[in-house]
């Protein structure tokens, strides 16, 4: 079943009669990032108006590889679960070069958590629950309403917004950024993308069709089907499959877009006729990102911040990652409790996230389009010799998918498991009848094991039963531990033992981050 | 461990006409191919991060 776009209500702004009060923030972009930003702002006790030039969902699948985080993220927003519902969930991924399997990961081998490692959902869904939730909360999502040009001041913002029925002026004291790759807001600040653009051209095509491939990440370097070039499979919801082709930069894009020249490629892939075209479209690579992510009062999340490749599927999941480390900060900010100066701290991790993703993103294409002369040369060894022995598999890079990466923090650390070291998401694990990462989130929680939490103003003191994968995790060959987790669920400091001025001292740094 | 440059290899001139007959009968294109194979092989035996940017440096110089 193709999906149906239903479009959403556009309701005449207040601002186009009368001027209205300042708003604390005005969020730009109603994509998946733009919509968890404003729920998780809402989570905060903090109020948003969304403006979107458009009046419906992802016009096609786009993201679709949704990361264990994210959906723990999602979780938290509200529709992880119905994310989880209706995605299609994987943990495998092969690589093939020819006809050969050459290497295969398992994402998530052990058990002990609420989330799978990957699940697959068409971008459209998502937005479409994370709408249903915003307006469920009284979130404003303010439709066809287009920002044009904006105007920064010391302490707020001043966008001009185009509606339906003329344009209208918004104040509000924060501004963020979450309209994608192509950000106008970037654009009407003069601002500009730094690092590379890949020159190669890739087409992706959804198709409908009955079949039963293997919930699988399956991905071909050099496939028979496809001359030279590789190619990428992934399964999602309702019949629908995803087929991502390497062109090569010569190709001219207006000609393969035609279905008469798609369809056949297809064929060769699927090996029969039997399938229709949902949806294509034609893209290059670029591994880039902005200096910076914070500018006076206009912050940039998501896809208008940092652009990767999207082998790695850490366009959207890294998103979600800037909007999980942005918005207990700017609560906090907006409700006086914090001065603006701790987001840096948003801008320093986010920073260093992206780079991560671009690090690994650029290797991923460097790997899978090299440049004639040594880069092939090498790419080549490594396909050739993985077929044949072991070490080279770990080589083959069909893409590094997204995974939190560990903030760089300074804080007491003490010798306890290395997964859970400060800087790290909070690994998740049985709780009680539930789950650790339900009980943690939203405020700094104490995470006592094998002792009683000490009492921290400002903190909530969590104390686990203990079982096994909590151990293992947390624990290791230690018997007590206190864990200082902040409120994007990232451990902040821990100890074997600690005395409540400690944890305060290491709780007023985790704001400062 | 740091990268061995004193002479290591029993037999050098064998290992040397042991290199040259593994390449005999390729073309240029083939031996490039193949010693790159070679390279990923022994660093990979090597392992060591710090021998293996060592022996990268060493190569590089006077490229």
């Amino acid at each position: 079943m193709a999906y149906e776009y239903r479009p959403f209500d556009y309701v005449p702004p207040p601002g186009l009669t009368a001027a209205e009060p300042r708003h604390r923030v005005a969020i730009v972009g109603a994509g998946p990032i733009g919509l968890a930003m404003a729920i998780e702002l809402a989570n905060h006790g903090v109020p948003a108006v969304v403006l979107d030039d458009n009046n419906v969902v992802s016009v096609g699948s786009r993201a679709i590889c949704w990361s264990k985080r994210s959906l723990e993220i999602l979780d938290r927003l509200g529709v992880g679960q119905a994310c989880v519902d209706k995605g299609v969930t994987w943990k495998v991924g092969r690589t093939f070069h020819r006809a050969a399997e050459v290497f295969n990961f398992d994402l998530l081998p052990e058990d002990g958590h609420k989330m799978p490692a990957f699940v697959n959902l068409q971008q459209y869904y998502v937005e479409e629950y994370l709408v249903a939730r915003a307006q469920a909360m009284g979130i404003e999502l303010r439709w066809k309403n287009k920002v044009v040009a904006v105007e920064r001041h010391a302490d707020h913002a001043v966008l001009t917004v185009e509606t339906p029925d003329g344009p209208y002026e918004l104040e509000a004291d924060w501004v963020i950024a979450c309209d994608g790759a192509r950000s106008p807001v970037r654009g009407m600040l003069g601002l500009e993308f730094e690092g590379e653009l890949f020159e190669e051209r890739f087409l992706i095509a959804d198709i409908q069709m009955q079949a039963d491939f293997p919930s699988e990440r399956w991905f071909w370097f050099e496939p028979e089907f496809h001359n030279g070039q590789s190619a990428l499979l992934h399964k999602q919801p309702d019949n629908i499959y995803r087929i991502d082709l390497q062109l090569g930069w010569d190709t001219d894009p207006e000609v393969e877009k035609q279905p008469e020249r798609i369809i056949p490629r297809i064929e060769k892939v699927v090996g029969h006729k039997n399938f229709t075209l949902d949806w294509t479209s034609i893209y290059t690579f670029q591994c880039r990102r902005l200096r910076q992510f914070v500018h006076g009062p206009v912050l940039f999340v998501g896809d208008s911040a940092h652009i990767v490749s999207p082998f790695g599927a850490r366009g959207g999941n890294g998103g979600l990652q800037d909007v999980d480390a942005l918005g207990w900060r700017l609560a906090a900010v907006v409700k006086g409790a914090q001065p603006a100066a701790i987001l840096a701290g948003y801008d320093r991790e986010r920073v260093f996230g992206a780079d991560e993703n671009l690090l690994n993103s650029s290797r991923s294409t460097r790997f899978m389009s090299p440049e004639d002369g040594v880069e092939r040369l090498f790419r080549d060894a490594v396909l050739h010799l993985a077929s044949r022995v072991d070490f080279a598999r770990p080589m083959v890079n069909s893409g590094r998918l997204s995974r939190p990466c560990t903030y760089p923090l300074v804080a007491p650390d003490a010798d306890l498991p290395s997964g859970a070291r400060p800087g790290s998401v909070a690994p998740d694990a049985p709780f009680d009848d539930g789950w650790l990462l339900d009980a943690l989130g939203r405020e700094f929680v104490v995470l006592a094991l094998g002792q009683e939490a000490p009492a921290v103003p400002g903190a909530r003191g969590v104390q686990p039963a203990l079982n096994d994968h909590l151990r293992r995790r947390y624990l290791g060959s230690a018997e007590r531990a206190v864990y200082l987790i902040r409120p994007d669920q990232v451990v902040a400091a821990r100890w074997l033992t600690a005395t409540p001025d400690a944890i305060a001292a290491a709780m007023a740094a985790g704001w400062g981050g | 461990m740091v990268l061995v440059t004193k002479p290591n290899i029993a037999d050098a001139d064998g290992f040397y006409a042991r290199l040259l007959a593994t390449h005999r009968g390729l073309s240029a294109a083939e031996s490039h191919a193949l010693n790159a194979r070679l390279v990923l092989i022994l660093a990979n035996h090597v392992g060591e991060a710090d021998v293996l940017e060592a022996a990268l440096a060493l190569a590089r110089d006077g490229a």
